[in-house]
């Protein structure tokens, strides 16, 4: 992992709740890179959150609209936080139930941007 | 003749006894075929998914067990299945067609057409598929909008079928299901785990009516969400909101089997979609359960 990459992520996961944050290539759902993913299979959220992105996408498209800049899974015991970056890829951060999403996804955003 | 006569009786025992003699090998792929041809599609299906619990990773098989789908109506599995075959080889001919043919049924022409091509490039000697590109074509110049050729009787590089939708899944006219809600028929759409909308709609900021296609996409969220959640330890999921550019979305799941999008203008903050939806999928629950 390239020090900007793993700079880039330990910005989101010192946000407070958050429990891991990684660089997922959007069309093969595959790791690229990951920080403070303890506990957490990072492959089964790299595959998923592209996944779940990538139908999102679709929908969008069909109802004519862009193309999601930030997406918010909220589930009972957590959360997953996306934003896309260039280069095919996205920034996501799986998170605990509650925490202040207006931060992270801030963080997400500059992670996505240092990946220009 | 019909094609599907092609296939004897003698090439099915054949082909199974090989499958049996030999379970790992790939002659479930023409056994699958053959069975589908001849529309004994439960059986078809099991050869397929056999076979995909073998190789998982078979685009092939995905394409088979697809056409399959498609036969018997599921066509949001039938997409997935495509979808998958794409992600494993982006080069599938017959996935690129069968995906091709689900966006015309849809109503996206543009994305139809850009499949449908796809397969014609892949292979260019399949007539079926020449013929589905010009149909498309000129539906999209404004013809007539013929429907691509249907499958049953014709070649088997043609087009799956279009089934009619299964019984008791028809759409349910409601115009006043959201009655009194913001966007109660602009941005408030409800639809069931198959993907077929229930009530309300949507439109697209061209004025296009947008819900069905729209309704058939979110199916698979719904179910990749709760899969998300499920694996990752998160519990159940409660709701997946997303910003773009021009619009904000929400969607939460009023029952254990229908799905709620809310639509609005990127002005409009998420955490009122979700103030919003609360409202809506009380609606919903409440007609729900009137309608049985």
């Amino acid at each position: 992992m390239s020090t900007d990459i793993a700079g880039s992520l330990e910005s989101v996961t010192r946000v407070r709740g958050v429990r891991g944050a990684m660089v997922v290539s959007a069309e093969e759902g595959l790791v690229v890179a990951e920080s403070s993913m303890e506990g957490i299979d990072g492959g089964a959220v790299a595959a998923l959150t592209a996944g779940v992105v990538a139908r999102l996408a679709r929908a969008t498209d069909g109802a004519g609209r862009s193309a999601p800049a930030f997406v918010h899974l909220r589930a009972d015991a957590g959360a997953i936080l996306a934003v896309p970056a260039p280069g095919d890829l996205l920034v996501v951060a799986v998170t605990d139930p509650e925490i202040n999403v207006g931060l992270v996804r801030l963080e997400l955003r500059h992670a996505a941007e240092r990946l220009a | 003749m019909h094609w599907e006569d092609a296939v004897s009786s003698e090439d099915i025992r054949v082909l199974t006894a090989q499958l049996a003699a030999d379970p790992s090998s790939l002659v479930f792929l023409p056994l699958g075929e053959a069975l589908r041809r001849r529309s004994q599609l439960e059986a078809a299906e099991k050869i397929a998914v056999a076979g995909l619990t073998r190789y998982p990773d078979l685009a092939d098989a995905h394409d088979l067990l697809a056409r399959i789908l498609g036969d018997r109506g599921d066509l949001e599995r039938a997409f997935d299945e495509w979808d998958i075959a794409l992600r494993l080889d982006a080069r599938h001919a017959g996935a690129h067609q069968g995906i091709g043919f689900l966006y015309y049924v849809a109503g996206d022409l543009p994305r139809a057409l850009e499949h449908l091509e796809a397969a014609h490039a892949l292979r260019p000697d399949a007539e079926g598929v020449a013929a589905a590109v010009q149909r498309v074509r000129e539906a999209l110049a404004g013809g007539s909008g013929t429907p691509p050729p249907s499958p049953r009787g014709s070649a088997p590089e043609e087009l799956p079928d279009a089934p009619p939708a299964p019984a008791g899944t028809a759409v349910r006219a409601t115009p006043d299901m959201f009655e009194g809600l913001e966007g109660a028929q602009d941005g408030l759409l409800l639809l069931d785990g198959n993907g077929l909308r229930l009530g309300g709609g949507l439109t697209s900021p061209a004025g296009e009516q947008v819900g069905d296609v729209v309704a058939a996409h979110l199916a698979g969220v719904f179910r990749d969400a709760s899969r998300a959640a499920r694996l990752l330890g998160l519990g159940a999921w409660t709701s997946v909101a997303a910003e773009t550019a021009d619009a904000n979305l929400y969607l939460c799941a009023p029952t254990d089997e229908s799905l709620l999008l809310l639509v609005r203008d990127s002005s409009v903050p998420i955490g009122r979609l979700a103030l919003q939806a609360d409202r809506a999928s009380a609606a919903a629950r409440r007609w729900l359960e009137a309608t049985g």
